[in-house]
């Protein structure tokens, strides 16, 4: 079979196009679903695409094929040649990124993940359900390896290849009468570091905490946001983030009149939410991939490499998600998205448990669920809680209270934050199906919007 | 009628199929099923009259599913040769095997009747058909139009075709085309006071291209009128949040639908398969009969059927028929959506037809039929409705959804609310949300529209499933009279 670099070498060399960008991806998966202590589905998959993307002056065409054979190469080039002949110039054109040294690993061949990859956990996993079972809890969840190598070769030299694992497990325990539900998520590189009794321990602990049962009316609580709950809120507000809209005077990094609010204190504590293709634990690719040309992303741009950047330093902000187009537009630096997120607060912070010691009342969320804009002016989101919300009186958790309906943004709850406590690798609950690399800190809220009490558990 | 395109029917599909279902019969599979598809998708999207991104995708592929021993194992590969195929299905076993220490319920499939078909969707015009300089030219024509009254104008053309081939070891062998397109526009303008935008509420539909040229729509009606709503929008006052009667145009009532009833009466969610992830239903399996789901006007079916549905079909990915079926009957739970396995689970006998997957390389899960809200045969029109009215919002378009993971507590907003004032309408107001619980909601509905009212919307992208997958429906109600629900002002609960 022809190797990813081979289709990308010779798709470069049919393009009579004035310049071309050639992608191609190879992901291949392993996944295990499960509910009820059992099995519901499973599966591996392998997958290639090929996407070619032609410029004929400021014109464009991009064409994209799954599993192209060497006789099918010339159609898909010609077809994106075409395409970008008859395409009107496009805002974004920009000469193609050039002069990036090539990746050392360009040549090696592409390491698929398997079902094998389970060989160690699926057991575990096994007698996770058997244990649950005789303490009365049932587990459900999901476990996913993927692996997705991407090459990336341009019509001005450039050859660059980026390997990128990823695994996630989400855990759910319920009580047998499905009153109960506690939930756990975690990344991993291969499942090797993943303790699964740990994890259904942990859950057990929570279900007993609901055994007490407290109805909360709907009200602003003082809440203590966990690492997950602020990572799906952060994400949110990081796919919001696109200059071109802030400029455009349609978003909530706009400023009224005109302009971004780029400099704009929006925390109340020096919290910086940054990224960094480098990061320990939760490294990504380290230059840009566009396979198609958005608000928030051009195929001129492809190979641009990523550095370290701070979106909100010490509570300013400081970037907005950029293209080279967009940067000139809003006349700031050109900083595009990066596919994982960090936020931190001054010095350590507490843990989680610290924080809850020293709560006299309030609330502690587990995670936060089905999220959705209500207004874009204030990025107002609603949503639900989930899997366990408790009371703390007094630094200890009494009890389980009923779920309740959001309605909250997450820039004014920037603004609102009392406390941040120490950050760690975390997986969103809502957001884990696109964006999985995030560390997050638990925080302190003095008065979250819980709008409605929700009769879900 | 059309014909399924000839260089999908030249692909080896039979032989293909042949060698999986033989290679997973050698392995002791007691079932397998083999599918091929090619899906095509292109995505156009405008700014301001200017192209911005076009994407022009077409993903082919084939995956092998087999119980082995009661434990499913499934597969997918794109190397279409036998020998690969060959090997996927010997994947699938393994799998099975890898997963055995961890299933404890036996994976039996209830009976399905075997099929020899083909089967092509309703239209008329093969979007891939038209060059895409002419889509652009078109979207751009109506972009530039919004653009003398807006200050920012999206534009949005998704079509797509789904080509699919089908076999299993019953005998079981169909092959079938379908075709959707949704087109959508948004027109921004900022004022003194903030910004707005405002959609077009043309529903997706399984047609071609001839939904952006022909009559089924009127686009030149829509498109003149959405600047004038968004400068009213702009200008209306905010809502002052309580309990208003409320009139729901088609245009938002599908959502409500989708949400509340489509996904609450999935009987996968019902029985916790769902559970880690999408979520379960307050209308569990013992209720089935007896909840009284709504007023006694409510009637709601399951379809993969009616023609122009954006979840229609011939047959699911397991082989089974589309069929029609009654979910809510005057009020009370009397069905749920399934596929073959829940079918048998629960003694169904059959599945009615509700599996599907969204590409070659994910596994069918239970998804949504169009459901759809009956209307009355004799009913009344929107207006009468709103006469009915004495205080209260007539709400079009759909905008922000959310719902709780039992389906019980959601809260939508629309592109538009007009107020109602003694049984006429008095404006546009703004920062609208209504919230309610599921079964609160639909017994508040007093009254039905008449089939005048009814409109087939949807949506091309519901999610579920692990691995996430996306899938398309339709859901057709009349317009409808609700009581006393709760409208909150979306500028308070922000705290401003």
């Amino acid at each position: 079979m022809t190797t990813p670099q081979e289709l990308v070498e010779r798709a470069l060399a049919l393009s009579s196009a004035d310049a071309c960008v050639v992608l191609a991806d190879d992901a291949s998966s392993a996944n295990l679903r499960f509910a009820g202590n059992t099995l519901t589905t499973n599966g591996v998959a392998h997958s290639t695409r090929l996407t070619v993307i032609s410029m004929s002056g400021r014109g464009v065409g991009v064409v994209s094929r799954s599993a192209v054979r060497p006789d099918g190469l010339a159609d898909v080039v010609a077809a994106a040649d075409a395409a970008a002949r008859a395409a009107q110039p496009a805002e974004d054109a920009r000469e193609l990124v050039s002069g990036v040294p090539a990746s050392a690993s360009w040549d090696e061949p592409v390491p698929p993940t398997g079902i094998e990859v389970f060989e160690g956990f699926a057991p575990a996993l096994g007698e996770a359900f058997s244990a649950a079972e005789s303490g009365g809890r049932r587990l459900y969840g999901f476990a996913e390896h993927t692996l997705t190598s991407t090459f990336l070769g341009t019509s001005t030299g450039l050859r660059l290849r980026h390997d990128q694992p990823t695994g996630r497990l989400q855990l759910n325990a319920k009580s047998a009468d499905l009153k109960r539900s506690a939930w756990a998520g975690v990344s991993t590189h291969d499942f090797t570091d993943v303790d699964v009794a740990a994890l259904d321990a942990g859950l057990a602990r929570r279900l007993d905490w609901a055994k007490t049962r407290v109805d909360l009316p709907a009200g602003r609580y003082e809440t203590l946001l966990p690492p997950a709950a602020m990572a799906d809120l952060m994400v949110y507000l990081f796919w919001s983030a696109g200059a071109r809209d802030a400029v455009d005077g349609r978003s909530v990094f706009a400023k009224p009149g005109g302009g971004t609010r780029v400099g704009e204190r929006l925390a109340s504590m020096p919290v910086t939410l940054s990224s960094d293709p480098a990061a320990d634990g939760v490294a990504c690719a380290p230059f840009v991939t566009a396979h198609a040309s958005s608000r928030q992303s051009s195929v001129f741009d492809n190979g641009l490499p990523l550095a370290a950047t701070d979106w909100i330093r010490e509570g300013r902000l400081e970037s907005l998600l950029q293209t080279r187009y967009s940067a000139e537009l809003s006349g700031l630096p050109v900083t595009p998205a990066i596919d994982n997120l960090i936020m931190r607060g001054p010095g350590d912070g507490r843990s989680l448990e610290e924080m809850i010691a020293s709560t006299r009342h309030g609330l502690l969320v587990t995670c936060l669920w089905y999220i959705r804009e209500v207004d874009p002016q204030t990025l107002l989101l609603t949503g639900l809680t989930r899997d366990g919300v408790y009371l703390v009186e007094h630094g200890e958790v009494v009890g389980e209270v009923n779920n309740f309906r959001f309605n909250e943004s997450p820039v004014d709850l920037l603004g609102r934050l009392s406390e941040v406590g120490r950050s760690h690798q975390t997986l969103p609950r809502e957001w884990s199906d696109y964006f999985t690399r995030t560390v997050m800190p638990a925080v302190r809220v003095p008065d979250f919007n819980m709008s409605t009490v929700s009769q879900a558990s | 009628m059309r014909q399924i395109d000839s260089d999908f029917l030249a692909l080896p599909l039979r032989r293909l199929a042949d060698a999986a279902l033989q290679r997973a019969r050698d392995l002791g599979a007691e079932h397998a099923d083999f599918r091929l598809e090619r899906v095509r998708a292109e995505t156009l999207s405008l700014y301001d009259a200017r192209l911005e991104g076009a994407a022009d995708a077409d993903d082919l592929g084939y995956a092998v599913r087999v119980v082995k021993d009661g434990t499913w194992g499934f597969a997918a590969g794109v190397d279409l040769t036998p020998e690969a195929v060959a090997r996927v299905a010997e994947q699938a076993v393994r799998v099975a095997r890898v997963s055995a220490p961890i299933n404890r319920e036996p994976v039996e499939l209830a009976p399905e009747p075997v099929h020899e078909a083909t089967w092509v969707s309703s239209y008329e015009i093969d979007p891939f058909d038209v060059a895409q300089a002419d889509k652009v030219a078109l979207l751009a024509d109506w972009s530039a139009g919004l653009l003398k009254g807006a200050d920012h104008v999206s534009a949005r053309l998704l079509q797509v075709k789904e080509q699919k081939f089908y076999a299993d070891t019953a005998g079981t062998t169909t092959t079938q085309q379908r075709v959707r397109v949704h087109p959508s526009l948004n027109a921004m303008k900022a004022s003194q006071s903030g910004f707005d935008d405002m959609s077009t509420i043309a529903p997706p539909v399984g047609r071609g291209y001839e939904y952006l040229t022909g009559t089924q729509w009127d686009w030149q009606a829509e498109l003149a009128a959405l600047p004038l709503h968004l400068e009213e929008k702009l200008a209306a006052p905010s809502i002052e949040a309580g309990d208003y009667d409320l009139v729901i145009d088609p245009s938002n009532l599908w959502l409500t639908i989708h949400e509340s009833i489509g996904h609450a009466t999935e009987l996968d969610r019902a029985l916790g398969y769902e559970a880690a992830y999408a979520g379960t239903s307050f209308a569990t399996f013992d209720q089935l009969g007896e909840l009284v789901y709504g007023s006694p006007l409510m009637n709601v079916t399951g379809d993969r059927t009616v023609e122009h549905g954006l979840a229609t079909v011939g047959y699911d990915d397991e082989g089974v028929r589309g069929q029609t079926f009654d979910i809510v009957r005057d009020g009370v739970l009397v069905g749920y959506q399934l596929d073959r396995r829940m079918a048998m689970m629960k003694g169904f006998g059959r599945s009615n037809g509700c599996a599907f997957a969204d590409s070659p390389g994910h596994t069918p899960i239970q998804r949504m039929a169009n459901v759809s809200l009956q209307p009355a045969q004799d009913g009344p029109a929107t207006d009468e409705l709103i006469a009915g009215v004495e205080r209260g919002l007539y709400i079009v378009g759909d905008k922000s959804w959310s719902i709780d993971m039992q389906r019980y507590n959601f809260q939508f907003t629309g592109q538009r609310a007009y107020r109602i004032s003694h049984g006429k309408l008095a404006g546009q107001v703004r920062d609208f949300a209504y919230q309610a619980t599921t079964t609160d909601f639909w017994q508040s509905m007093e009254a039905v529209g008449g089939p005048g009212t009814y409109v087939l919307g949807g949506a091309f992208n519901c999610g579920k499933g692990q691995p996430g997958q996306v899938a398309p429906v339709s859901h057709g109600c009349p317009s409808a009279l609700f009581r006393n629900v709760r409208i909150l002002n979306t500028v308070q609960e922000g705290g401003k």
